[in-house]
């Protein structure tokens, strides 16, 4: 009797709980309650994808990076010209972003993951500083430091033209983040992602046990540069603009500071984070236009103090 | 004479001018329960090392069941069944009991690639965790975070998780280190409860364990295998008491 609740407890840890709905039912709710703000709204919803694809590696497998806007940016870059030199179409522009991102981020993977801890930080900064100053001198494609201009993304299945009031790039991002959302939520419970956990646990152990840990790790940042790359194209699409700060060390530690704030390896706190820290940014933004950054820091510090595990761990705290 | 269940010819390793493991030439027979004592920096732990391919030996051979395994990768050792545990508790920290078994019997039947499957659909694996550990006594604190356990209890989960991978050749890199002596009879217990098929190689200090579970004893000096034998003839080896001058031996 109670040996088959304890094993239920672990089989039945992958069924969904009713709070799980909750972000969607916010994002839903945001669109009535904002509909002037929707623009950000989807900027937003394209971040968490970010952050997402970050907790995957940083979170679950542990592996701490500095240049997940390599993936990004690879992602916006190959949508941005797709759609600059004729080929609108936002599906494929956007599967073509994961792609290219997941292939830089599998070449690379297989040079850079045979180190750990802080070599590989540095390695993972070293990757994505060359693919900034790549796109940097190749303006003549890229339009370099000025950005990439005049990209033209068509109708979504020829039906929902991007409008100037974002309702159409918000669902297109809220869907794309729910798709994802899936995924990676599935990846997380499966026996593979349960070896990412393992391997962030106990690196040693894992090996002693059998698993191909340098495979599993190339293969989750591999998936995670996906995801990455898809939210740079999201954000590409959506703005019809590319800027070669997609790819920046900015971006990518912005991205680690809202996944913290939020609660890394907790697979919500890319949904609490990011807009925690978008929104703030906006408001403070507003108030205090010199110093907002400021209170910014303040808020990561007191994360930091007061709430190690982030919101999400905060929530925890107050269960026990 | 038969196939051992575990086989050095020969292994050395060396780092730099240091000689760690000098010509071992070392014989596990199936189902055995074998020691290797020797003092601190004999360089026992190295030689669990060595076998189970975390180091690669400078030159020598490992034969696992009579094939040559000295170029396989650790992870191809677990899978034909040669498998440790650490001498210092090397346990997925965070994660409960059940889970931490879990994995090992996910990595074992070679579960670990899937993707896309939720893993609670693998109830049997589950199942078969949960049955190691109640056979531990161990089965009230199943969903406890293992690093909470009690450090005697941690023990026991890190030979449940060497037990999950269904080892042919287990190595127990000083099973009772650091457990208060009132609690290693706990860990002794299991020991000699283990299925009689499994080859048992124990690396220990505590003397009173080894004697009580080993058949055969091979006492490592300085890289270098100084004696090998049954309890008795160890205990009463003059070589062996200068080595271990001031450390208690069994008469």
């Amino acid at each position: 009797m109670t040996t088959s609740r304890l094993v239920e407890a672990l089989a039945r840890r992958h069924h969904y709980h009713p709070l799980e709905g909750l972000p969607w039912l916010a994002a839903i709710a945001a669109y009535f309650a904002f509909p002037s703000y929707l623009p950000l709204g989807a900027q937003v919803l394209a971040t968490i994808l970010f952050a997402l694809s970050a907790d995957l590696v940083l979170g679950y497998a542990g592996i701490v990076t500095l240049g997940q806007a390599a993936f990004f940016g690879a992602g916006a870059y190959t949508a941005g010209l797709l759609a600059a030199h004729g080929w609108g179409e936002p599906i494929t522009g956007l599967l073509a972003g994961a792609l290219v991102a997941a292939l830089i981020g599998l070449l690379s993977g297989i040079v850079i993951l045979r180190t750990t801890g802080l070599t590989l930080l540095m390695l993972t900064l070293v990757v994505a500083s060359m693919l900034y100053e790549a796109v940097n001198k190749a303006s003549w494609l890229t339009g370099g430091d000025d950005g990439l201009q005049g990209m033209e993304v068509w109708r979504i299945f020829g039906q929902f033209r991007f409008d100037l009031f974002g309702q159409t790039a918000y669902f297109y991002c809220l869907i794309v983040l729910f798709l994802c959302w899936l995924a990676v939520r599935r990846i997380v419970h499966s026996p593979f992602g349960r070896s990412l956990v393992g391997i962030r646990e106990n690196v040693l152990r894992m090996h002693a046990i059998g698993a191909p840990v340098a495979r599993r790790r190339l293969v989750v940042y591999t998936i995670s540069a996906a995801l990455a790359g898809m939210s740079g194209a999201l954000i590409a699409q959506t703005t019809q603009f590319v800027a070669l700060s997609f790819l920046g060390l900015d971006r990518s530690g912005t991205v680690l500071i809202m996944l913290i704030i939020g609660g890394v390896g907790r697979l919500y706190g890319a949904f609490i984070g990011v807009p925690l820290y978008m929104i703030a940014q906006d408001r403070f933004s507003t108030i205090d236009p010199v110093y907002w950054y400021f209170w910014i820091g303040l808020l990561m510090v007191l994360v930091v103090l007061f709430a190690r595990g982030g919101v999400l761990g905060l929530f925890d705290r107050f269960r026990r | 004479m038969s196939t051992p269940a575990l086989e050095t010819r020969g292994l050395h390793k060396s780092f730099g001018a240091l000689t760690v493991a000098n010509a071992v030439e070392f014989r596990l027979e199936h189902g055995a329960r074998h020691a290797l004592i020797g003092p601190n920096g004999a360089g026992k732990t190295t030689f669990v090392n060595l076998v189970t391919g975390a180091l690669r030996p400078s030159a020598g051979q490992i034969r696992l069941d009579g094939a040559d395994i000295t170029d396989l990768p650790q992870a191809a050792r677990v899978k034909r069944g040669l498998v440790r545990t650490f001498q210092i508790t090397a346990l997925f920290r965070g994660l409960s009991v059940l889970e931490n078994v879990t994995l090992a019997v996910c990595e074992r039947q070679g579960l670990g690639d899937e993707l896309l499957r939720p893993a609670g659909r693998h109830r049997a694996v589950i199942e078969e965790a949960f049955e190691l550990l109640e056979r531990f006594g161990l089965a009230d604190e199943a969903l406890r975070p293992v690093n909470t356990l009690a450090y005697g209890r941690q023990r026991l989960v890190e030979i449940a998780i060497a037990l999950g991978l269904s080892p042919r050749v287990l190595l127990l890199d000083e099973p009772a280190a650091g457990v208060p002596s009132g609690e290693s009879g706990l860990i002794i217990d299991v020991i000699e409860n283990l299925p009689s098929d499994i080859a048992l190689l124990i690396i220990e200090h505590d003397m009173d364990l080894v004697f009580r579970l080993a058949q055969r004893i091979t006492v490592l000096v300085q890289g270098s295998v100084l004696v090998e034998g049954p309890p008795d003839a160890i205990a009463a080896d003059t070589r062996v008491r200068q080595v271990y001058l001031g450390e208690r031996m069994p008469a």
